[in-house]
Order: C-alpha cells, then sequence, then structure tokens
C-alpha cells in the first residue's frame, strides 16, 4: 500500500462530496479517512464537525437538513453499533444520510476487539433501513460514493459506503 | 438523590416555555423528546417548531446542524434533563463549534417524565450548567425562580452563543398535548416553511 493508492481514493471521495455539494461534515477520526478529514477541514466550503460519538453525526445532519444543508458522516466500523436508535430520527423522518464507513476487524486484522463490529457493520446498518454499498477496488471507490450519494439525496434515503479494509492496509503498530 | 425538593420548586414549565416562545419571532424551535416537545406544542403548534418522540440525545445536534445552516436565524433547543443527560457529550460538540445563533434550554425537573417519573442525575449533585461551563460555554447559568428566568430571557432569545440555560422546573405531570407524530410530516411542514416549496419538491 503506497502513499499514493491511499490519497487517490480519499481525493475521488472528496471531488464527489464537492459535486453533491456537501457542506456538513461530521466525523469522528478513523486512521482511514486521515486524508479526507484533511481534505475537509481545508475546504472553505464545508463546516468540519468532530463528534464525540457517532450518534451525534446522525442527529447533526438531520438538523442540517432541516437547515438546508447536506451532509456527510464519516467513522470507522465500531461506530456504527454507536447510531443504531438515532439512525430511526433519518429514517422516520425521511431525511437523506450519506455515510461512508472505514472497516476494521474485516481484512488482516489484528485486533480481536474490532472484529465484532467488523463482522457485523452490514447487518446493524441494513436492520435499520440503511441501503449499503461495499468498496472494496480502489478505483471503483468514486462510483460506489457517487451511487450512495446520489440514492441519498434523491430518495431521500440512508445510505453507506463500506469501506474494505483491503484498501486502508491492516494496521499493525509497527508489528 | 433527592426525591422531594423538585416537587417544590416554584416554576412550573409550560409557564416557563410560554414565556421563552411569547416574542419568538422567527426563531427555529428544535423540541426534545416527551414533556419538552408537548410543552412547545402547548405554547402553538407551528411549522418551525421540530418536535422530537424519539432520538434520545439528539436534540443538542439537531439544533448545532441547524444553527451551522442557519447561522442568521436563532436557533432554541428545549429539552429535558434525561434527554439532555443522554447526549453530554454534544454539549463538547457544540463548545468547539461555537455557534453564536444557538441556544440550549433544559426544563430540569430531575425526573424521567415519560416512563413513571423516576428520578434522573440531577436529582443528585449533577449540574448540567456546569457541566455546559467546563466544555467551553461563554454563557451558561442556572435558573430557579420568576426573577431569575425574567432577567435570563433576553439573554437566551438574543446574546451572542452559544447559550446554555438549566431552568429548575417542578415535578409535575400536565395533561397531554401533542404534536404530529408523523416525522416526514413534521420534517417537510419545518423546511417548506423555512426554505420554500422548492425545499419539498
Amino acid at each position: 500500500m503506497t502513499e499514493h493508492n491511499v490519497n487517490s481514493w480519499a481525493d475521488d471521495i472528496f471531488q464527489t462530496l464537492m459535486a453533491y455539494r456537501i457542506r456538513q461534515v461530521a466525523y469522528v477520526p478513523d486512521a482511514g479517512h486521515t486524508r479526507l478529514i484533511e481534505r475537509c477541514r481545508e475546504s472553505s466550503e464545508m463546516i468540519s464537525v468532530p463528534l464525540t460519538t457517532e450518534e451525534e453525526g446522525v442527529a447533526l445532519l438531520a438538523g442540517a437538513w432541516l437547515g438546508g444543508d447536506r451532509g456527510v458522516l464519516l467513522m470507522q466500523s465500531s461506530g456504527v453499533g454507536n447510531c443504531l436508535n438515532m439512525l430511526s430520527l433519518p429514517r422516520v423522518c425521511r431525511m437523506p444520510l450519506l455515510m461512508l464507513v472505514t472497516m476494521r476487524g474485516e481484512w488482516g486484522e489484528f485486533n480481536p476487539w474490532q472484529v465484532p463490529m467488523g463482522q457485523n457493520a452490514d447487518k446493524a446498518l441494513t436492520m435499520a433501513d440503511v441501503i449499503i454499498f461495499l468498496a472494496d477496488d480502489k478505483d471503483r471507490v468514486r462510483e460506489t460514493v457517487e451511487a450512495a450519494a446520489r440514492m441519498a439525496f434523491e430518495g431521500p434515503a440512508a445510505t453507506a459506503v463500506l469501506i474494505s479494509q483491503r484498501l486502508l492496509g491492516a494496521k499493525t503498530f509497527g508489528k | 438523590m433527592n426525591p422531594e425538593r423538585s416537587q417544590h420548586y416554584p416554576l412550573r414549565r409550560r409557564v416557563v416555555v410560554k414565556a421563552l416562545l411569547e416574542e419568538r419571532g422567527d426563531m427555529l424551535i428544535i423540541a426534545g423528546l416527551g414533556a419538552s416537545a408537548w410543552d412547545v406544542t402547548a405554547a402553538g403548534d407551528v411549522p418551525l417548531n421540530f418536535p422530537l418522540w424519539g432520538a434520545m440525545g439528539g436534540s443538542v445536534p439537531v439544533g448545532l446542524g441547524l444553527a451551522l445552516a442557519q447561522p442568521s436565524r436563532r436557533v432554541l433547543v428545549i429539552t429535558g434533563d434525561g434527554e439532555m443527560l443522554m447526549g453530554l457529550g454534544s454539549l463538547a460538540t457544540v463548545a468547539i463549534q461555537q455557534p453564536s445563533n444557538l441556544a440550549i434550554v433544559v426544563l430540569d425537573n430531575e425526573r424521567y417524565g415519560e416512563t413513571g417519573m423516576q428520578l434522573t442525575h440531577t436529582a443528585g449533585d449533577v449540574d448540567l450548567a456546569a457541566v455546559a461551563a467546563a466544555t467551553g460555554f461563554p454563557i451558561y447559568c442556572e435558573v430557579s425562580n420568576e426573577e431569575e428566568l425574567h432577567s435570563e430571557l433576553p439573554q437566551i432569545l438574543n446574546a451572542e452563543g452559544p447559550v446554555f440555560v438549566n431552568i429548575k422546573v417542578r415535578a409535575e405531570n400536565l395533561p397531554l398535548i401533542l404534536p404530529a407524530k408523523d416525522g416526514a410530516y413534521l420534517k417537510d411542514r419545518f423546511r417548506l416553511a423555512l426554505l420554500g416549496p422548492d425545499a419539498v419538491s
């Protein structure tokens, strides 16, 4: 995994978010989202909102939509579990929600504590009526995020792109 | 925990909310689930109210997203102590953003009203205004009587925020005055009034 590869798909996502006029970017940091968060924080057209827990982001983006702003929620797979009850808000109110989830516990994971949500993030999201898209090829991340954004904002619907750990490189703590 | 004291607080929640909303102008209101949503509805069931029926812990971040999207409009979150306690972290998230147009009012009766008036943590020594202060709210206070409410009203309605005011109110069960519960309708009603017909087409 080279630096260039990491940056290219993150830049593809950033350009897609710009094209979809995303204004509020809510996130709990993840190593896999480092580049995208940097790009969003540098953008004068976006407001970056770091969260204390991912469910805040679901509620924040509901408020953003009430006020006419589009948003995106960035998190890692462990955060999906934190969102479940709050996902009733976009579902009951029929609001758009675009989530981009970087996976842990899914491909060569060294930390067993990441595995439960890594193996169940898709099921949990499906249970909450979120439409899921899998992205495990760096050359197809852009079209996948575009598809998810279109269905979120044209729906309106809650959609999530699960970005495979294969694209991120398994974390090793340098071992 | 003190199970007695909030039964004797002088301020009554419906009177407080009526006073808050009497001169609301074009203010946008987010109401937390339960009694706070009924109180806001009792003061006037209007399109620029967004009452929550669930999403517990979400009223403050909903208000934050709205305040960031509409920086020229005043946004007021009215919620209860139980709902606020479930989303304490969101106060830190608000404080980092420092939205000057956002005010948060907690109607603190030290009870979970919808589930049988069980005690919340504020029936102990938990001080929500102090939590807001610790996260970095520039304006925060606690209100416990008519005189304090009167003197804090201008801050809640107009001060450069974010503003956090915890209002100690009497624990009481009041007649239910319910808003519509279809979230899609409440959302469309709000967006139509705020953004115009294109927002719901």
